[in-house]
């Protein structure tokens, strides 16, 4: 799950972390009110999407008068914000925060992720902050520091002060940077965060800390631990609606390009069929992970999601039974498709337990369905199928 | 000869009073010597009754008194998981399958930081479990389609090592251990781990390295090999087409600022001497026309 920058910033803030002072909106009447509560002569209107780039994409603009926030606020909200995030389609700005002026002296980088090497949190520090931390650590690896942080213990004032050195800060806002990264993986560890970043870090002339930007994930396994966060931080418009139709059925489901739509059960066995579709030279349509049961009722969900996609061509089911039955499979993909009213052809591939009965039942259901007998047959069947 | 597992392992399930712990426990009593090495169940407060014929212990550590138990299997749901995984270790288990998926990873780095100097080793989470084939099977995985033998498969997913095991089996290429290494980010041993002892185990003449997007356990795995792999390695890495920042159904499954490609892992293992075929249906072949 991931938060927009308004909502990781009011967490953050809880933990001792220092930003600049905001405020969501929703509409332009509310971005004036907000800047006029807030007072001061500059303000920062953002866009609030789940996607990086905002600034250069033109949802970040400063604003020197009431009437400039006014300004940016109407053109800001209701955009079709595109950045290297969002892919060529963009994402529509629903949300604004609006913010007091910084008087910027450095842009610096934090940021806290899991790493699997040490099996820790590790927090990563560069002065080269307000870039893209994956070009700096490609041109400029010696520029990132980093601590694997002890789990029993947290990181200590020693460790903390150390980054803060590291990246630059000077002595005197030492204290304050501390504070800041303590209180930043305090944060993550106890919200269960899986990425936290703050891009830029800013040092302000007065040798203010300040988080100007904040990104944080949620590890999805710990959402229970958080239901506050679902109830009230979860952004349905920022997630597509057959992710969350599919979530709701235990399916698994990412939409892709191609023209070729996938049904599998495991996820690595998914992707292992979405590689095998473009090698014989067509594209996926989607990964789909059934999972472990693939029920009728999965299975009709699954067809009707994959149904949304204009572009699809062709379905290839690819199931490996083990504990689950081949029959009990053949049974809700025919109950599947004639409930999704399939409109395109459908090649299946069955193996595993059971598979002659599973592919009998298929053959004897009417079904106008392509059976392939291994996963190469079953992609040169579907890739067929799309230009037939 | 195997790896981890023989039909002198007795095993114990943790969990065993839930619905999946007793279906899976059921399966693998009656796969080969599964009757002689399933000897207890552990469910807390569930002491005295009996499952699959199994006696049950409220802790791991009665459980292993009562019976001399040195392998344990986790059912136990997500929230609770870890916990087991702790109580097997301080138990003195020796090796833990912790089959649950969709544990929290700050439990997981917990876990792994408190077993740090300890002897237990841990396969998984969120994995298929292992099989030693005709003697031991301990895990999800469907037995039957097994045959034994020469191979070993050291694989992250679950369904996708069955249609490697099958393509085996159909060419007449049995196994001599198969596991599944789990798709979290944080987990036990990683595929360089099962590639040492597959590299020392004489039963073993040839490896199926299966692995997909997502970390660098599978580089890390390649520079190991490069200078000690004594055995044809076949590989083959899932995700070629998985678009980056997107989980593909497992946590682990993800490209993250540009790591983790399928691309890079394919080159690593290729500069490992590993035969890496971007084709998932010509794995086995690919390993018999090595080993002729």
């Amino acid at each position: 799950m991931k938060f927009h920058e308004y909502q990781a910033k009011e967490i953050i803030r809880q933990y001792g972390v220092a930003t600049p002072r905001g405020k969501a909106c929703f509409s332009v009447d509310e971005a004036v009110a907000a800047a006029q509560e807030l007072g001061g002569k500059t303000w920062v209107v953002k866009a609030q999407i789940h996607a990086g780039g905002r600034g250069k994409g033109g949802g970040v603009k400063v604003a020197r008068s009431i009437e400039e926030v006014k300004e940016h606020a109407s053109n800001i909200l209701g955009m079709t914000l595109v950045t290297h995030q969002t892919g060529p389609e963009g994402k529509e700005v629903k949300r604004l925060l609006i913010e007091e002026g910084a008087d910027i002296a450095t842009e610096l980088y934090v940021g806290a992720v899991v790493d699997r090497g040490s099996q820790r949190v590790v927090m990563m520090a560069s002065s080269e902050g307000g870039t893209e931390i994956e070009e700096v650590a490609a041109k400029t690896p010696e520029l990132i520091h980093k601590v694997a942080v002890d789990p029993m213990v947290g990181l200590t004032g020693a460790e903390a002060e150390d980054l803060a050195r590291k990246i630059g800060i000077p002595d005197a806002a030492l204290g304050q940077a501390v504070q800041f990264f303590q209180g930043l993986y305090k944060a993550f560890w106890e919200i269960d965060a899986s990425l936290a970043e703050i891009n830029p870090l800013i040092l302000t002339s007065d040798n203010q800390v300040l988080a100007l930007d904040a990104k944080i994930n949620i590890d999805s396994n710990a959402l229970y631990r958080h239901p506050d966060f679902l109830e009230n931080y979860r952004d349905y418009d920022e997630e597509d609606p057959d992710e969350i139709e599919a979530s709701k059925y235990g399916l698994s489901y990412i939409a892709l390009d191609g023209n070729i739509g996938c049904l599998v059960n495991g996820a690595g066995l998914a992707m292992a069929t979405m590689d095998i579709i473009k090698l014989y030279g067509a594209e996926p349509a989607n990964f789909l992970d059934v999972g472990g049961g693939a029920t009728t009722e999965q299975v009709t969900e699954a067809f009707k999601i994959m149904l949304h996609n204009k572009n699809l061509r062709a379905i290839l089911v690819n199931i490996f039974g083990g504990i689950l039955r081949c029959d009990v499979i053949a049974q809700g993909l025919v109950a599947g498709a004639e409930e999704a009213h399939l409109s395109v052809p459908l090649i299946v591939r069955l193996e595993g337990t059971n598979v002659e009965q599973g592919r009998k039942i298929l053959a004897d259901s009417g079904l106008s369905l392509i059976t392939a007998t291994t996963m190469a047959d079953a992609a040169e069947k579907a890739v067929a199928a799309t230009r037939g | 000869m195997s790896i981890l597992i023989n039909k002198d392992s007795r095993v114990i399930t943790q969990g065993i009073t839930g619905k999946t712990a007793r279906f899976h426990t059921e399966h693998c009593v009656a796969y080969a010597f599964g009757k002689d090495c399933f000897v207890a169940g552990v469910t807390p407060k569930k002491g005295g009754q009996t499952v699959e014929g199994l006696p049950v212990f409220n802790t791991v550590a009665e459980a292993k008194e009562k019976t001399g138990a040195n392998v344990s299997v986790i059912y136990v749901p997500p929230p609770f998981a870890a916990a087991a995984i702790d109580e097997a270790v301080e138990a003195g288990i020796e090796l833990v399958i912790c089959i649950t998926e969709g544990i929290p990873v700050r439990d997981m780095i917990l876990t792994r930081h408190k077993m740090k100097g300890k002897p237990t080793k841990l396969v998984g989470p969120n994995c298929p479990g292992l099989i030693t084939p005709d003697e031991i099977k301990i895990g999800i995985m469907p037995g039957y389609i097994h045959k034994k033998g020469s191979i070993g498969v050291v694989s992250r997913s679950g369904t996708l090592t069955y249609e490697v095991v099958h393509q085996l089996s159909e060419l007449g290429l049995g196994q001599s251990t198969c596991v599944g290494l789990g798709g979290d980010p944080v987990n036990g041993m990683k595929h360089k781990d099962y590639m040492q002892m597959f590299n020392e185990d004489p039963q073993t003449e040839g490896v199926v390295m299966v692995g997909e997007i997502g970390g660098s356990d599978e580089e890390d795995c390649a520079a190991w090999m490069k200078d000690n792999m004594k055995k044809p390695v076949v590989g083959f890495i899932a995700g070629v087409t998985a678009p980056p920042g997107k989980r593909m159904g497992h946590a682990g499954a993800i490209i993250a600022g540009g790591k983790g490609t399928a691309a890079e892992k394919i080159a690593a293992m290729e500069d490992a001497g590993v035969k890496v075929t971007r084709n998932p249906a010509d794995i086995g072949k690919l390993m018999k026309s090595t080993l002729s």
